[in-house]
């Protein structure tokens, strides 16, 4: 618990963040999977704390196993503080296949964040995004995707760097969408894309 | 120098009553005004202007409360207090400021090490190293490490930008708790009413030349840059803030001329450094440079004028009277 807040405060301090809600988007109880652009390593968790706490309650940072499993402290905030859902990245099997885990979160009444593009970025621009964001928005039509862009956090911690540095960052959290009736899966993934494209105000 | 600072010094000095009283004072006078415009203006665009009057007014009882605290609290606090200001300002003034992965190390350095230590030489009163460890030692080694990281691109912009952000939020402001050492004959443990002067002249700087200008500017100084400021505020702001600054001489070593100078010299700098940190504002196509203090923007917004009035102070103070 303790662990928790210091975290947050930890997060905050160094980024300032707070969450800013675009027209048509407020902060709600329902079930929801935040899709964000991913470009540091700190995103899942800048957008966990920037979270109202009730909000923040319910909803799981989807992460890589083999990234949060490593060493002591990690796999510590993982399980105690941000409770992730740990994907597979790496080995994809039938077996392990990475959407069971998200699945499984999402009947037991958690909201998730995920990272479509399902990596970290280069410089500013967004990504293709991978399928499964559609897996999940038609495996579980009734959960809404809220698209969130991230700005200037992979200053704190870019890529291949351990310790942060202080730099404003911002979370901008816009409207929800859910798929359409008879939406192809290429239409919805361009969509989504072009609303979290918007959102930052970049080109898609 | 080893004189009390704090609470139990200022129960001991009643100017710090009248300080505390004047200052009180203002601010009630600006409550009731914003209450009273706020109940009479009808204009869409009066009652914007007259939201942030009073937005305004709210953060300054929260900032002077702060400071008042944190002098009550004694020279440590003081520093203190100015440590974390330059930090907050640090952040928001790299934030605007592009840099790259490889002054990522420069940058840890200048957060974790070279802030905390320019407090440190403040705190422990080294005025040989405080005064020089950001234009030499700083100088020298930030742009050592930013090289050793090996990106050459736009390498002299990088290195600049970093030294002039701690130069601007870390080396200049901490000259305002460095009053509280000034050894001056016959004033010894009165030196938190200096700090009260260079803070109350600068802010009021401000407030005045903003009043004076929405009132009868018409003639902008720089449209460009700062398209608020106008003549008419500029001089009517300075004018009458000197004047203040000379009306409180009995606080101050110095003589009622001497404190009017002394303001005079105060408000200039500090014109001069809001003009300075809105160009850079402007470069960087923002209006603010946080959103920290409500109505005001963010903490570098309110301290710009006290970046370039406290070392211009602190030395004129230290060449003439220590």
């Amino acid at each position: 618990m303790l662990s928790k807040y210091l975290i947050i405060g930890l997060v905050r301090t160094l980024t300032g963040v707070r969450a800013r809600w675009r027209e048509g988007a407020e902060p709600s109880l329902a079930q929801r999977i935040y899709f964000a652009n991913h470009t540091s390593n700190l995103d899942a968790v800048v957008i966990w704390a920037s979270l109202p706490t009730e909000l923040r309650r319910k909803t799981r940072p989807v992460a890589a196993h083999d990234y949060w499993t490593k060493g002591i402290v990690r796999p510590y905030l993982a399980k105690h503080v941000f409770n992730v859902v740990l994907i597979e990245r790496k080995n994809v099997t039938v077996k392990n296949n990475p959407l069971t885990p998200m699945l499984a979160a999402l009947d037991a009444g958690s909201s998730l964040i995920i990272f479509p593009e399902g990596g970290r970025m280069a410089g500013g621009g967004l990504g293709e995004f991978k399928s499964g964001i559609h897996h999940l928005a038609t495996k579980r039509p009734g959960v809404e995707l809220v698209p969130v862009w991230i700005d200037n956090v992979n200053r704190v911690l870019p890529k291949g760097e351990f310790l942060p540095v202080p730099m404003l960052g911002s979370v901008t959290i816009g409207a929800p969408m859910t798929l359409l009736a008879e939406e192809t899966k290429d239409g919805f993934l361009t969509r989504a894309r072009t609303a979290l494209a918007e959102l930052g105000g970049i080109e898609s | 120098m080893n004189v009390d600072t704090g609470l139990t010094a200022m129960k001991a000095d009643p100017h710090f009553l009248w300080l505390g009283a004047g200052v009180g004072g203002v601010l009630v006078v600006a409550s009731i005004i914003g209450a009273v415009l706020a109940a009479t203006v009808t204009t869409e665009k009066g009652k914007g202007t007259v939201a942030n009057l009073n937005a305004r007014t709210r953060a300054w009882w929260i900032m002077v409360l702060v400071f008042g605290g944190a002098l009550m609290g004694g020279r440590m606090t003081v520093v203190v207090l100015f440590g974390l200001l330059s930090w907050l300002g640090l952040r928001e003034f790299l934030t605007l400021t592009p840099t790259r992965r490889g002054d990522h190390r420069a940058l840890f350095w200048a957060f974790f090490v070279i802030t905390p230590a320019q407090y440190y030489f403040v705190g422990v009163e080294w005025y040989g190293m405080f005064s020089i460890f950001v234009p030499v030692w700083a100088f020298l080694f930030l742009p050592v490490r930013a090289a050793m990281a090996g990106d050459c691109d736009h390498f002299l912009e990088r290195a600049s930008k970093t030294q002039w952000g701690l130069m601007a939020c870390v080396y200049c402001l901490s000259y305002a708790p460095a009053l509280l050492s000034l050894p001056i004959a016959g004033y010894e443990g009165h030196n938190a009413k200096l700090l009260v002067f260079l803070v109350a002249i600068t802010q009021m700087s401000d407030v005045l030349q903003y009043v004076w200008g929405k009132s009868i500017g018409r003639h902008k100084v720089a449209p460009k840059v700062s398209p608020g400021k106008t003549w008419e505020g500029l001089i009517g702001g300075v004018l009458t803030a000197s004047a203040l600054g000379a009306s409180l001489w009995w606080a101050t070593p110095f003589k009622p001329w001497q404190a009017g100078l002394i303001a005079l010299a105060i408000t200039i700098a500090g014109f001069f450094g809001g003009l300075v940190m809105s160009a850079i504002k402007r470069d960087r196509g923002v209006k603010d440079y946080g959103v920290l203090i409500e109505g005001h923007g963010g903490v570098m917004d309110r301290m710009d004028s006290l970046v370039f009035a406290a070392p211009v102070f602190f030395h004129i103070v230290r060449f003439w009277w220590t």
